[in-house]
């Protein structure tokens, strides 16, 4: 994307453009689509929930009186007859990561007016995203039939389970918004709503390929927010 | 000192001076101002009846909807605490009324008047009202989100009354919820109860960040020309920060309603210690309930400023344009918002002092809330001193507005009072504590809310509210207030616990009854006070007299618009350009003594316009 041209405003680099841009009047953030700013201010409040989760959790921990499971052990997958520890975690960590650099093509595709490649990318974004959640449940259903429960477990802290479930559960929540959502755009951006200026179904406004980089905002704040709960919940 | 302007600082529109906003282009005419950057906004009209007042995206619409949800959930708050004074005043007369009862009366009277009565009726009432006027907005930024914010919110409010009806009653634990009595057998509302409350603390977050993100863009991004940050009406800064401390506060509430509601549904023990009942251990076991009240107050304390700074923001603007002088210090006073703003996050454990903490935490969060007086005095001060030699009108909207000062004053003082660790352990949960928030974030916002009425309804309703009986309603609350609050402070110090049904044959009995009495009387009075309001505006809206276009001779936008009261869109063909601060009253050498935002420098010219 080329640097934004306003007429009659000098952008200047670092702090002091900053503080002119602030000083300013019309926009603050000169040439940044209004649902752009949304979803960073959002991301931001998101960051917030999500920070509250994990210090929770870090208290949880750190109040129990009965030993914390062991990560490793617990997170075993068996694979040839060996226990792996961490294995499908990595598998699932490497499946999101890889649908963030998809993501990150289609964008770029999509201010190109590729509409081909930047849905093709989307959709392999969305099936990412989908492996994901289909793996996370699976994760949970291994745990609920060895017997981790939210209200108990069977190899220490009861707290290990109810962390675990409504963490992951929050975050599964939101990739599987997201999934949803890179569906629709999948279907929008093949069926060419963009270039045909056609209206949203509930907003009745006409749409712009920014909408698929403000969906990549977003789908990226997912992978990072894992990249988080992955450390606090499986290497510590 | 009026008269005796430093030249030097004022802004002589004869020179050849650079406007504002003008960096990079040279240009000799003083009225330039540059050309808008985004082109115009999109806006969806409606096409029918349901569209166009129930199912609404008009931003002035959704915030007549949000005040008068709030308004309704407000009375339903001043019955509540009807029923309580009641029962404090008169228990022989309160036969009906069990402890139980008491205590949901109590609970459901905070939690309503804090979040669904006053955060909704400032954010989602006065917000979505004043932001698109004030800043020159056509509308909202997203105005499909901002309906859908509205409507959750409606919602979250259906849900938590419909928590009066089923069984076993509302949530009877206090408005602060604390595990681990909440959810316990035993107290008040333990079943559905609490479920209900803490679904509709959910819902109404999750349709205050919609809200929420719509206030802060449009603020942000969707200025008209001309309209600088420091350019914009206190209001707006004032609603603009609130929003801010929401987004980052009401996280926290969020995953506190969450986590409960897994230990309430699912038997976790988030918040949840081993517990020993009637000689049985229960299954729960090796929570932390501090972590709750952590989790809590990171939300309650900047609550409170939620609700204080737009009220401090309106009643800036307020003064302002009846003392017809420019507010004191207007850059001061921006930066108290903000650093009030930001100080709320690290003051919350003083709530706490008694939770059996860390003393040197208690040293800290003392530090810290005592600082917080600092920004909050500077702008009493401004207050004062832009009455100070003005030309004050002391119509309805000023009387409540000197209220406001007086109130806060109060409030404020007691909340040093009980900043202080070693003051506040013995006067925590007694009515001295009662005194003082009630005061500074009850009585005071409230005020301030009732001057924005009777300040904001001739361009809401093109009509202008009864003044004499608007005197009526303001010096039988004022007056009334007091003798609600007032004695309490005493109560306080006599150490009459705060949340008891009755005090039987406890020492504080003789002495406290006669008090108690008093307190009654005045809340029914002052209660029923309100609703000359309410008759106010119905007899306004149907015999009143037409309001002109301007009626209080105001600068800032929302008074220039094409129609009054503006139509979908605001400004009719062409937004508003703006060329100075909404603050130029009695400017020397003006023709008028008010010069509106979107006059032009060189239609001022020979006037000492400070430059803005």
């Amino acid at each position: 994307m080329s640097e934004p041209k306003i007429d009659g405003f000098e952008l200047k680099p670092g702090f002091k453009g900053m503080a002119s841009d602030t000083a300013s009047d019309q926009t603050m953030f000169k040439g940044v689509h209004w649902g752009k700013a949304m979803m960073w201010i959002f991301l931001l409040s998101d960051t917030f929930v999500f920070s509250c989760f994990l210090i929770s959790y870090m208290k949880g921990r750190g109040s129990t009186p009965v030993e914390w499971p062991n990560p490793s052990e617990v997170f075993a997958l068996e694979a040839f007859g060996v226990p792996v520890p961490l294995l499908l975690i990595a598998l699932m960590t490497f499946v999101l990561i890889t649908s963030s650099g998809t993501m990150a093509i289609a964008v770029k595709y999509g201010y190109e007016k590729n509409r081909k490649m930047c849905g093709w990318l989307l959709l392999a974004t969305a099936l990412g995203g989908l492996t994901f959640v289909g793996m996370q449940a699976y994760e949970w259903s291994k745990l609920i039939h060895e017997g981790v429960r939210p209200w108990a477990n069977p190899f220490g802290a009861a707290q290990f389970g109810s962390f675990f479930f409504m963490i992951t559960g929050f975050h599964g929540f939101h990739v599987s918004i997201g999934v949803i959502f890179l569906f629709i755009y999948t279907y929008k951006v093949f069926a060419g709503h963009y270039e045909k200026g056609k209206k949203g179904w509930f907003t009745k406004l006409k749409g712009d390929y920014v909408e698929i980089e403000i969906l990549g905002l977003y789908w990226h704040f997912v992978d990072l927010v894992w990249v988080f709960i992955f450390a606090f919940f499986y290497l510590w | 000192m009026s008269d005796e302007y430093d030249n030097n600082k004022s802004y002589q529109a004869q020179s050849s001076e650079v406007m504002d906003g003008s960096t990079g282009s040279v240009s000799p005419d003083i009225d330039y101002v540059r050309p808008s950057e985004v082109g115009e906004q999109e806006l969806y009209h409606p096409h029918s009846f349901i569209e166009k007042w129930v199912f609404c995206q008009d931003a002035k619409v959704i915030g007549v909807q949000y005040f008068l949800t709030a308004v309704f959930t407000g009375v339903v708050g001043l019955i509540l605490s009807w029923l309580m004074r009641l029962q404090l005043g008169f228990p022989e007369l309160a036969g009906f009324m069990t402890a139980e009862h008491y205590y949901q009366f109590v609970t459901m009277h905070g939690m309503i008047m804090v979040v669904y009565f006053l955060t909704a009726l400032f954010l989602g009432g006065f917000g979505n009202y004043l932001i698109p006027l004030m800043v020159g907005a056509r509308d909202m930024v997203f105005p499909y989100v901002n309906m859908l914010s509205f409507w959750m919110f409606f919602v979250a409010v259906a849900v938590l009354m419909a928590s009066f009806f089923v069984p076993g009653g509302p949530t009877g634990a206090g408005w602060t919820l604390y595990p681990p009595q909440t959810i316990l057998e035993g107290t008040p509302g333990a079943g559905m109860g609490i479920l209900l409350m803490l679904i509709s603390l959910s819902l109404f977050v999750i349709g205050f960040t919609m809200g929420g993100l719509n206030y802060m863009i449009t603020i942000l991004q969707a200025r008209t020309r001309g309209m600088t940050l420091m350019r914009m009406p206190l209001t707006v800064w004032g609603i603009f920060t609130a929003t801010v401390l929401a987004m980052l506060a009401f996280p926290a509430l969020l995953v506190s309603a969450i986590m409960m509601t897994l230990d309430k549904v699912l038997q976790t023990s988030f918040f949840m210690p081993t517990i020993l009942k009637a000689g049985e251990v229960l299954e729960y076991g090796g929570g932390s309930p501090i972590l709750f009240q952590h989790l809590f107050w990171f939300f309650g304390h900047p609550e409170v400023y939620i609700v204080a700074l737009p009220a401090f923001g309106i009643v800036s603007d307020l003064i302002s344009v009846h003392a017809r002088k420019n507010i004191f210090g207007y850059r001061m006073m921006v930066w108290a918002i903000v650093g009030i703003g930001a100080l709320s996050f690290f003051v919350w454990a003083h709530h706490m002092y008694v939770s059996g903490m860390n003393p040197w935490f208690g040293f800290f969060f003392a530090t810290t809330t005592l600082i917080i007086a600092v920004p909050t005095a500077m702008k009493v001060y401004n207050w004062i001193l832009t009455l100070w030699r003005g030309n004050i009108r002391i119509n309805v909207v000023m009387l409540w507005c000197l209220g406001f000062i007086v109130t806060f004053v109060n409030g404020g003082i007691t909340g040093i009072f009980l900043g202080n660790v070693s003051v506040d352990v013995p006067l925590s949960d007694t009515y001295f504590v009662i005194a003082h928030f009630h005061m500074v974030m009850g009585i005071a916002p409230l005020m301030v809310i009732m001057g924005a009425v009777y300040h904001w309804f001739p361009l809401v309703a093109g009509k202008m509210l009864d003044e004499g009986l608007g005197k009526w309603h303001f010096w039988i609350t004022f007056l009334g207030a007091y003798s609600i609050y007032f004695p309490m402070h005493y109560l306080g110090f006599i150490g009459v616990p705060r949340r008891y049904f009755e005090m039987y044959d406890s020492p504080y009995m003789t002495s406290a009854v006669g008090m108690n009495e008093f307190i009654s009387i005045a809340a029914f009075i002052v209660g029923a006070a309100q609703f000359i309001l309410i008759f106010n505006i119905i007899k306004t809206l149907k015999t009143g007299k037409k309001a002109e276009q301007n009626p209080w001779k105001a600068n800032s936008l929302e008074w220039y618009t094409s129609t009054v009261p503006p139509e979908h869109g605001n400004f009719g063909d062409r937004l508003p350009v703006v060329h100075r601060w909404p603050y130029d009253f009695s400017v020397p050498g003006a023709k008028e003594d008010y010069i509106p935002q979107t006059t032009a420098p060189s239609e001022v010219i020979h006037t000492k316009v400070e430059k803005t």
